[in-house]
């Protein structure tokens, strides 16, 4: 039920329109082209579906847009497809457009037919119109209109086209209080339709015109019980359970028996009669002249999903946009960096001009401004660059290719293919990508890919990494070469992720998460030029922004607690030093330090803070000098002991460890348990913990 | 008519028609949902690298489907 929903109306008078459609169907673009910045977005109560609300105005009226999520059908069988049977039937909106494919109408209208059986309020937008046309497939709106008998707009969302038109056809219909013509009516087998007949005048009778006597009447023969119960709570008294309604039901079930029609073959017919009328419009209303699909798309595909090429360029396409962000980001980072700290300068000079005293002012400037500075001007070049290059891929339609291609080893640790998308996601950001999560349809798989996420290093992860690996391994020279072979070094890095992810998953499919891979179907979408603009406003805002300020908010706090730390004397040594001696002996054992530690402790609200907090840990004793060159930061870590191998130790821990506590949240709203949020705590954990181990204890054999 | 045999068996380029459902529960009516009835046009586009899943085109869309799933839809040939 759609309880507790909370339709944002501005004024009374404003139209609630449902917009619903297959999922790729560009369902999003018209949305957006309708409500611009007018959006509300949020979860659906009690589900973990997300749920997003729009105003525009048309013709002087006011409508509320609810983006319901995109479903093949209205027959639920996931949560998604449950929210959007639900807000169709029982959410009482005053029109619903059903936005479809035009490319593959044919299979979109079998969601059209299932909305327009329950209500013909029911207005049909036409999109992708251009890429049909480029397919030489061609839609006779004005036939499709008279076939389905409810209005139907083309569109080409992208370019805003037909969105006008869409809104005239919803103001219309919307108007209209009771003279709606005749809509078409899905016809099933003659057995079906007697049974039909037995039960619909009763139904009428008890349920009026809250709901369509016959949509409901297929719905009691069909058995779904759940629905029957929303139904119930909708019509609000138990008509259903009426004696003559049931009585009614057990004659028309028994007709249907006897004309050989058990429950699998009426379920059958049900879908069968959709998708036959679907054909028949079809033949009327869409010419085509083509093969149906793109000649281009397919050899694309050849190219990025065959054997000899698929894994080859997955990886040279995830190495070469590690290298444009990593040599892209360099300059920008040093920009920054010289410019935070000349502000630095003036700030702390402001300070003791206005009197603030010293230590207080050590305290703000030397603790929290410079903390902030550095993950300014570490994190923000490489995000702004990441994140636009990573959309275009997601705008292009490479993310389900990446999922095609690895299914067969996610079946094979009982997985499920589309944690390969999410596993793209986490290299954003973690908590998107448990958040991501949710298109994978069985329960059991969405944990192992929540659980796992975290090995995929985030965004907040790689400036580290590319710091360690330049330092240790490249050489800190500069130019072509330094940049490429700190990208294939992190690209070999994320592989190791990647691996992390396939045993960590067999395992927890093998033991707490057993069970049998679920079926599994996964749309590959046409390939669609990206609007480059659009990518990167989308991506600087969306993204970029928010995780920069989520770091932010919290480096400059935690640059003020560990300045205290590394300031207050206790005993004979800092508080700093203290805790740093305490994790000493077990930081060790895992090949690196007490600083290092707890600088990966100190880092849970982001992990873009962990070298900062070295740096300030081994300089505490010191004022900290400005780190202009990793030369000069490379000197500083091997006087404190740090060896290559400790490197190696740290690295390893930067990919495995406990998730952010961002992502700790993230994880605990989505599965709501303390039990799975605690479990994807320790999972990375414990890994971390027992790869570092090995790997320390190797070296102590065989170096 | 061409012996009936299941959809795994497909060729790359090769088209079929449905004949029969094997299938039980949600993948069914998942398949259902999408089009894939008795009788309907299916080609084979595309195989993964390691062979499974296989891409599909049916109706227009193009989808991929495991081999324990596609085992599951009985189709003529040809």
């Amino acid at each position: 039920m759609d309880e507790g929903l909370v339709i944002r109306r501005q004024s009374s008078q404003d139209q609630v329109v449902a917009l619903a459609g297959n999922p790729n169907v560009g369902k999003s673009t018209v949305f957006n082209g309708l409500t611009g910045m007018n959006q509300h977005t949020g979860n659906w109560p009690g589900k973990t579906v997300s749920n997003a609300q729009g105003r525009c105005e048309h013709n002087g009226r006011g409508f509320v847009m609810v983006d319901i999520p995109g479903s093949y059908s209205l027959m639920a069988h996931s949560a998604e497809e449950e929210v959007a049977r639900d807000f169709i039937c029982f959410g009482d909106p005053d029109a619903v457009v059903v936005v479809c494919d035009a490319t593959c109408l044919e299979r979109n209208l079998n969601l059209v037919l299932q909305t327009i059986e329950i209500t013909p309020r029911t207005v049909v937008c036409v999109n992708l119109m251009d890429e049909a046309e480029k397919k030489k497939i061609r839609v006779d709106i004005d036939e499709l209109s008279r076939q389905l008998g409810v209005p139907v707009t083309g569109a080409c969302a992208r370019s805003g086209k037909g969105l006008d038109a869409l809104m005239d056809a919803v103001d219309e219909i919307t108007q209209k209080k009771d003279a709606l013509a005749d809509p078409v009516r899905v016809l099933y087998a003659p057995a079906v339709e007697e049974a039909v007949k037995t039960l619909e005048p009763s139904l009428r009778e008890c349920c009026g015109n809250a709901l369509n006597p016959r949509w409901l009447a297929l719905r009691l023969l069909e058995g779904e019980d759940d629905l029957i119960r929303s139904a119930q709570q909708y019509l609000d008294e138990d008509v259903l359970d009426r004696p003559d309604v049931q009585e009614l039901l057990r004659k028309a079930r028994k007709q249907l028996e006897e004309a050989g029609f058990d429950e699998q073959a009426l379920r059958d017919e049900m879908v069968s009669g959709l998708v036959r009328q679907a054909e028949r419009i079809c033949i009327h209303a869409v010419h085509s002249d083509g093969h149906g699909y793109s000649s281009r798309d397919r050899k694309i595909d050849r190219i990025l999903t065959s054997k000899a090429t698929g894994f080859p360029i997955m990886i040279a396409l995830l190495a070469s946009i590690f290298w444009l962000t990593i040599a892209g980001a360099n300059i920008p980072s040093q920009w920054l960096s010289t410019g935070l700290f000349w502000v630095e300068g003036r700030l702390a000079a402001f300070f003791g001009w206005i009197g603030v005293p010293q230590f207080l002012c050590d305290m703000l400037v030397h603790g929290a401004y410079r903390t902030l500075a550095w993950v300014v001007s570490v994190m923000l070049p490489p995000m702004a660059i990441f994140f636009p290059l990573f959309t275009l891929l997601e705008d292009l339609g490479y993310l389900p290719r990446v999922a095609f291609n690895l299914d067969r080893y996610f079946k094979k640790c009982s997985a499920c293919g589309k944690q390969g998308l999410t596993m793209c996601m986490g290299l954003g950001c973690n908590a998107a990508g448990i958040v991501g999560c949710r298109i994978i349809d069985s329960p059991r798989e969405r944990l192992i890919a929540m659980l796992t996420n975290n090995f995929m290093p985030c965004n907040g992860r790689f400036p580290t990494l590319i710091a360690i690996l330049t330092m240790f391994f490249v050489g800190t020279g500069s130019g072509l070469g330094q940049s490429m072979g700190s990208a294939l070094l992190l690209t070999a890095v994320i592989l190791l992720g990647v691996f992390m992810t396939f045993l960590v998953s067999w395992m927890l499919s093998k033991t707490v998460l057993k069970g049998i891979p679920s079926s599994f179907t996964l749309e590959l979408p046409p390939y669609r030029r990206p609007q480059i603009g659009k990518v990167i406003i989308r991506s600087i805002f969306d993204r970029t922004m928010f995780v920069l300020g989520r770091a932010a908010a919290v480096a400059a706090p935690a640059g003020l607690l560990i300045w205290l730390m590394a300031n207050l004397t206790i005993g004979d040594a800092t508080a700093l030093t203290h805790c740093a001696a305490f994790l000493d002996p077990f930081a060790r054992q895992l090949g690196m330090d007490g600083v290092i530690l707890l600088a990966f402790i100190l880092g849970l609200p982001a992990n873009e803070i962990v070298v900062p907090i070295i740096i300030m840990a081994y300089l505490s004793t010191g004022s900290l000098v400005e780190m202009e060159s990793l030369s000069m930061l490379r000197q500083l870590l091997t006087e404190n002991g740090w060896t290559g191998a400790t490197a190696v130790s740290v690295m390893l821990f930067s990919l495995m460890h406990w998730p952010c506590s961002t992502t700790c949240l993230t994880i605990h709203k989505e599965t709501q348990s303390i039990k799975w949020t605690a479990m994807a705590f320790l999972v990375p954990t414990v890994a971390g913990i027992a790869v570092c181990f090995l790997f320390h204890q190797l070296l102590q054999l065989f170096g | 008519m061409n012996p009936i045999q299941p959809l795994t068996d497909l060729q790359c380029g090769q088209t079929a028609r449905v004949g029969k459902l094997t299938l039980q529960g949600s993948m069914r009516r998942r398949l259902q949902d999408i089009g894939l009835i008795e009788g309907t046009k299916v080609e084979c586009v595309q195989k993964s690298p390691s062979g499974d899943p296989v891409a599909y085109l049916i109706r227009g869309a193009v989808i991929a489907l495991r081999a324990e799933d596609s085992a599951g839809v009985l189709v003529f040939c040809g």
